[in-house]
């Protein structure tokens, strides 16, 4: 049996606490709070202490998926990726760059907002890139 | 953020405005209870009863969308009284004296006919606020989510100012912000009008900066807020859109006219870790891994940006949102090839300033706090210490202005929404978690057991509330937290969406965001099912 402690921030709230996801054999099992961390000093609210569940819940999506005909059907990340690809690129040639618009996530890591955004000005060519901060 | 969490410690007096904060940012509230312990006075401002206010020297219910009368109320008291920082308005501030003609109107008598808040304890407010050596004012989305927030933000920076609490450690003007990394999405770019860490699309240098650096031509025209796209699709001019992380179905108000929109798109990408509301009528859904699933830093409501790590291998055939954004970029042409999250951090510090001193190597387990701008710095643990970003630190002359619906005859109660301390936004997260879900499985409406009893509801009877926007049938919970003629819903239950009854049209010019904290309804009980026979 392999158990380790791997260092992250809780996803909920704009607080930032520090805990530690421990894993079992490469499955988390808990979460649990950082003695040391400078925001939360080695404790976590219910959200907190709960992280783990949904990263463990039976109904996480599994692979990409593309409608057809009304239907959602299981498809390759190549597939999805390219059909997404294209679609974008028919309609930026049809209405123009400003008729696409992303919505960035303030649960993604600020790596990948850096890089959304950059998808949208650079590639599409649009700054309307907006997230939910207002909401 | 000004200041910082463990800043609020060092607190003198600490003035909550529009924050549930036990419920929404627990592990902030321990800090203001130890603040307490150590002496610390405690004001609560808030329509409801929050369980802050038990704990607080004034606890006020003020009027639902009253808070720049507030503000200014208190503000005319410290002036009458001369408990305001003169030594700091003079050398840090300018606009004074057009500001506090402003306030000369904002008479005690006049604000407590406008917030309904007792004179007696406006006067405590303003004292206790105004004559504490360093004090701390936390607000969160109940200053914000109104068509005056603003307004609403301006006056709380007045107060902060006027009493010299801004630059100071145990000061500050403390927004609370609700996303894990709202503020990292912000300090990224993540807005329509701004680049990374808020440099301008509409300045000339800068995009001459991002060109060079991205090896591309960039548009100079600021783009749409998530508030004007939904009426932007419904004109014909935005027609596909790509959603990563979040849940507009349930999170944008006026449900109805967003369900029209969403159906007007010829083409949306929903990119989340669930089959979510709006995922449901996506054309591609795109399965992203989660947080223990990749690496990558955070930023917190007091700009502390943190490193987590890849505890396990991504679910089944889910990737991290980083390696699709990265292969749809490629697909579209323009390849983006990363090896792994800390090139790109090296890529957005070396394009943005506050964040020019950090790199994965010396974030460690604490993180660094921007501005951060090189690799000798520090990190800031609060702001404005010497000057503010523009120089002097500017008032704002303000006046109430009343929310734009108000009950009337046929909506005679107020309706505010919020959140409630066992789930999280639009539940997609929490609702799925067997030890939240228990907590709280169904939605709820707060009513107060005087309306209760004026219409013969009992706890757990079926209400409708109707607005002009819809309707909406959802269980009864009696308490005094709310007052009488006020309902209060809380945002995570899409079976009861509260967004069915707040208004798309009523929202800041400025900042757009939507009045969820006010809209007028009407409710009665619902009638029964007819019987089946």
């Amino acid at each position: 049996m392999k158990c380790t402690f791997v260092p992250s921030v809780c996803s909920y709230c704009g607080t930032g606490c520090g805990l530690l996801f421990e894993t079992i054999d490469g499955r988390i099992n808990s979460t649990i709070p950082m003695k040391t961390h400078p925001v939360s000093q080695g404790k976590l609210c219910i959200k907190g202490w709960n992280l783990h569940e949904h990263i463990n819940s039976p109904m996480r999506l599994k692979q990409p998926m593309v409608k057809t005909f009304g239907r959602f059907i299981n498809a390759s990340w190549e597939e999805a990726i390219q059909i997404t690809a294209d679609r974008f690129k028919e309609i930026i040639v049809e209405h123009g760059p400003d008729s696409v618009g992303v919505l960035v996530s303030a649960k993604m890591s600020n790596e990948e907002n850096y890089l959304a955004q950059k998808l949208a000005r650079a590639v599409f060519g649009t700054n309307n890139v907006d997230h939910c901060a207002r909401l | 953020m000004t200041n910082s969490i463990h800043g609020i410690e060092k607190s003198n007096c600490i003035f909550v405005i529009g924050s549930n904060t036990t419920a929404n940012h627990p592990l902030i509230s321990r800090r203001i209870m130890r603040a307490k312990e150590k002496g610390a006075r405690l004001i609560v401002a808030d329509p409801r009863g929050i369980q802050l206010s038990r704990f607080a020297d004034v606890a006020i219910r003020h009027r639902l969308g009253s808070d720049t009368a507030l503000l200014n109320g208190m503000m005319h008291i410290i002036i009458e009284n001369g408990w305001q920082s003169s030594a700091y308005i003079r050398e840090r501030t300018e606009g004074y004296e057009e500001f506090a003609a402003s306030v000369k109107m904002a008479t005690p008598e006049f604000t407590a006919d406008a917030t309904g808040v007792d004179v007696e304890d406006l006067y405590q407010m303003a004292r206790l606020y105004g004559t504490s050596k360093a004090a701390s004012l936390l607000y969160a989305m109940g200053i914000t989510q109104h068509t005056t927030g603003v307004d609403n933000v301006k006056s709380c920076c007045n107060l902060a100012m006027l009493c010299g609490n801004v630059g100071i450690p145990g000061g500050g003007v403390n927004p609370l912000r609700g996303q894990n990394n709202v503020q990292g999405a912000c300090d990224m770019g993540g807005l329509p009008n701004v680049f990374t860490g808020y440099q301008p699309v509409a300045d000339e240098k800068m995009r001459e900066k991002f060109s060079k650096a991205w090896n591309c031509t960039l548009s100079n025209i600021p783009g749409q807020t998530i508030t004007d796209m939904i009426p932007a699709i419904l004109d014909g001019k935005l027609k596909a859109l790509y959603v990563i992380g979040e849940n507009p179905k349930l999170s944008d108000p006026d449900w109805n006219h967003l369900n029209r929109a969403l159906k007007e798109l010829k083409f949306l990408v929903v990119q989340d870790l669930f089959l979510s509301e709006t995922a449901q009528v996506a054309d591609v859904v795109f399965a992203a891994s989660s947080l223990a699933e990749k690496e990558g830093t955070f930023t917190n409501t007091e700009r502390r940006c943190m490193k987590f790590e890849q505890a396990v291998e991504p679910l089944a055939n889910t990737l991290p949102d980083w390696k699709i954004l990265s292969q749809l970029s490629t697909a579209m042409g323009y390849p983006m090839h990363y090896a792994n999250p800390s090139e790109i951090f090296d890529e957005l510090a070396a394009l943005t300033p506050s964040y020019g001193g950090m790199s994965y190597a010396r974030l460690g387990l604490d993180g660094l706090q921007w501005p951060c701008p090189d690799a000798a710095h520090p990190g800031t643990v609060y702001m404005h210490k010497e000057s503010f970003s523009r120089g002097k630190g500017k008032f704002h002359a303000i006046s109430y202005q009343p929310p734009a619906e108000k009950p009337d005859e046929t909506y005679p109660y107020f309706l505010t929404t919020g959140r409630m301390f066992a789930h999280f936004h639009t539940g997609t997260m929490t609702r799925t978690s067997p030890h939240l879900d228990i907590e709280q499985r169904d939605g709820y409406v707060e009513i107060n057991p005087e309306d209760a009893a004026a219409l013969q509801v009992k706890e757990g009877d079926m209400l409708t509330i109707i607005s002009r926007r819809g309707e909406l049938d959802v269980p009864a919970r009696l308490t005094s937290v709310v007052n009488p003629g006020t309902l209060f819903l809380p945002i995570h239950f899409g079976e009861s969406a509260a967004n069915i009854l707040t208004s798309s049209e009523a929202f800041d010019p400025l900042a757009k965001i939507p009045e969820y904290k006010v809209s007028a309804v009407n409710v009665y009980k619902s009638k029964p099912p007819p019987e089946r026979v």
